[in-house]
């Protein structure tokens, strides 16, 4: 069976990110970037899948700018066979992401999609659900246990209440959630091995699919600050504050 | 403008999040209907019902509705959808899971998690883990919006809506539910807790969250954890506050052994009062928080439980 990962780049986990001063956008120049966080549980998902004799070939597709053929290559060296990278300059949103990635699923035709439960930029939590949709596939989103089992797929998902298991018809699309598993590193000689892995560069035009999408970003603004607090010296001088300052216990 | 608010539910229960969800549909304005959709729903379809502000309920009763699946909801409400401008979801599991893929097959982008709304095209949205505001507008002709439900008030219960039966029942040879394993609690819902207290790695193991137990009783507060404590395995999963857990916002927040990763923050620190326990007093907690102990926590909970 042949499992298609899709990767995103994204500003490092632990930077702490500036709003630019025009209130256009987040300030992303000079700015560390890397896979994002579920993306890198998908890969790891969909190596340990082929370790497990239930893949047979991993195809990481990614959409973005040039540089995101790095999050690509990471992916090759974690044991994902070859990449697919959908170049364009413009912003993404996720209706256009699963629209490019249906396109790429009807030319993969895999058997299970992977993805990420959500992107920490956008925090969206949205295209693997709108590929599911697009592939007329079911969905098992925020999974955080998968079984592959003949033309079922069992996902254990992570709900509100606790934990959920569903049982769907291959193929079928999964999100991470992050407790599925813990990625490795990509170690030295896979690194160097993964720049000669195949890595294919189609275009949005190619694909057919338009990648504007209807809704405007207005502006971005830092969220309101948090006045600076006290620090308290014991434990009765804090219950009196939250008492008779703040309020909030009686 | 017309608007319909697919309803909240577990256990047979409306979900709390629900009148949260109504409240930000007033504010969009315009009439507003809920949908009711599981097996066996019609004393959550009363209880829907009189919520403030709602002109009708709309039922869909069925055995393919059970568990909330995906596959056979969002058909539902493709079927429905014809009939509206906007349709809402509380950014619950259950509203993020579907909301999407209703999306996609209408065509229309989704709109995750708004915490205001600006006017029926535009709402305000966190992304970067809180750490950004955005402003969108959308221009697709059906707004698809999941809401935060802790940033807008919950609506009233002195309503008396009509209930009506939608008679569409969704085809589903695609998934299918196996089982649910829920984390028992009698304390309130994270989520709408006025009060959470939250253990972090500094708990040590799993027993010592007992040390919040009493405190948490005397101030009838939900319990909560970071990622840290929830990946040692000290509480199960559900209990995670923070980007990728939930998102909570109470009266208090009391945070006991976290250091405050940003993705942490990310889910409490829309709270009213923050309160920090922690050893290490440059521990980045307690730059958010209102009033900061620096003390070895094993020795304050005790002493903090006595005291309340």
């Amino acid at each position: 069976m042949k499992v298609l990962v899709a990767v995103k780049r994204v500003i490092d986990y632990n930077v702490k990110i500036r709003v630019k001063p025009d209130q256009s956008d987040v300030d992303l120049a000079n700015v560390k970037m890397a896979m994002n966080p579920f993306c890198e549980i998908a890969v790891e998902e969909a190596v340990r899948l082929k370790e497990k004799g239930v893949a047979t070939e991993i195809v990481a597709v990614t959409i973005g700018p040039k540089a995101a053929q790095e999050q690509l290559r990471t992916a090759l060296a974690l044991g994902a066979d070859r990449a697919v990278h959908v170049e364009t300059e413009e912003r993404v949103e996720s209706l256009a992401a699963a629209k490019l990635l249906a396109k790429v699923v009807d030319e993969e035709q895999p058997g299970l999609v992977i993805l990420g439960k959500q992107a920490i930029d956008t925090d969206n939590n949205q295209t693997g659900q709108m590929l599911a949709a697009l592939a007329g596939m079911p969905q098992g989103t925020f999974a955080s246990e998968v079984v592959v089992d003949g033309d079922k797929v069992q996902v254990t998902r992570e709900i509100d209440g606790g934990l959920q298991t569903v049982e769907l018809s291959l193929p079928a699309v999964v999100t991470t959630d992050l407790r599925l598993n813990e990625p490795r590193y990509a170690k030295l000689p896979d690194i160097m091995k993964a720049k000669k892995k195949p890595l294919d560069v189609k275009s949005p035009a190619e694909l057919g699919v338009e990648v504007a999408s209807k809704v405007a970003l207005l502006k971005v603004t830092p969220p309101p600050e948090r006045q600076g607090g006290i620090k308290v010296g014991s434990v009765d001088e804090l219950v009196d504050k939250l008492k008779n300052e703040a309020k909030v216990i009686s | 403008m017309s608007i319909l608010v697919l309803a909240e539910h577990h256990d047979g229960a409306l979900a709390g999040a629900t009148a949260h969800v109504v409240a930000a549909a007033q504010a969009i304005g315009g009439d507003i209907d809920v949908l009711v959709a599981g097996e066996n729903v019609a004393a959550i379809a009363e209880a829907a019902a009189k919520l403030d502000g709602v002109s009708k309920v709309r039922v869909a009763d069925a055995a393919a509705y059970a568990h909330q699946l995906a596959e056979p909801l969002s058909a539902l409400l493709v079927e429905l959808a014809g009939d509206y401008t906007h349709v809402l979801a509380a950014a619950s599991t259950n509203g993020k899971n579907v909301l999407p893929r209703l999306a996609a097959l209408k065509d229309v982008s989704q709109i995750s998690e708004i915490i205001a709304v600006e006017s029926a095209d535009t709402f305000q949205r966190p992304i970067y883990a809180g750490n950004a505001i955005a402003t969108v507008q959308s221009g697709d002709p059906l707004k698809v919006i999941t809401v935060r439900a802790t940033a807008f008030d919950a609506v009233g219960e002195g309503g008396s809506a009509a209930i009506e039966a939608v008679e569409f029942v969704a085809d589903n040879d695609q998934s299918i539910f196996v089982k649910e394993a829920l984390a028992q609690s009698d304390r309130p819902e994270l989520g709408a807790a006025k009060v959470v207290i939250s253990g972090g790695r500094g708990m040590g193991n799993g027993d010592n969250f007992k040390l919040l137990e009493g405190i948490a009783d005397k101030l009838g507060a939900a319990i909560g954890a970071s990622r840290a404590a929830v990946d040692a395995g000290f509480v199960p999963n559900d209990m995670q506050v923070g980007q990728t857990g939930k998102i909570v916002a109470p009266e208090l927040y009391i945070a006991v052994g976290i250091s405050g990763a940003i993705q942490h923050l990310a889910g409490m620190k829309d709270s009213k009062v923050i309160v920090a326990i922690n050893k290490d007093e440059e521990a980045p907690i307690f730059q958010v928080a209102d009033y900061g102990l620096v003390a070895d926590l094993f020795e304050a909970l005790p002493e903090l439980e006595q005291k309340l």
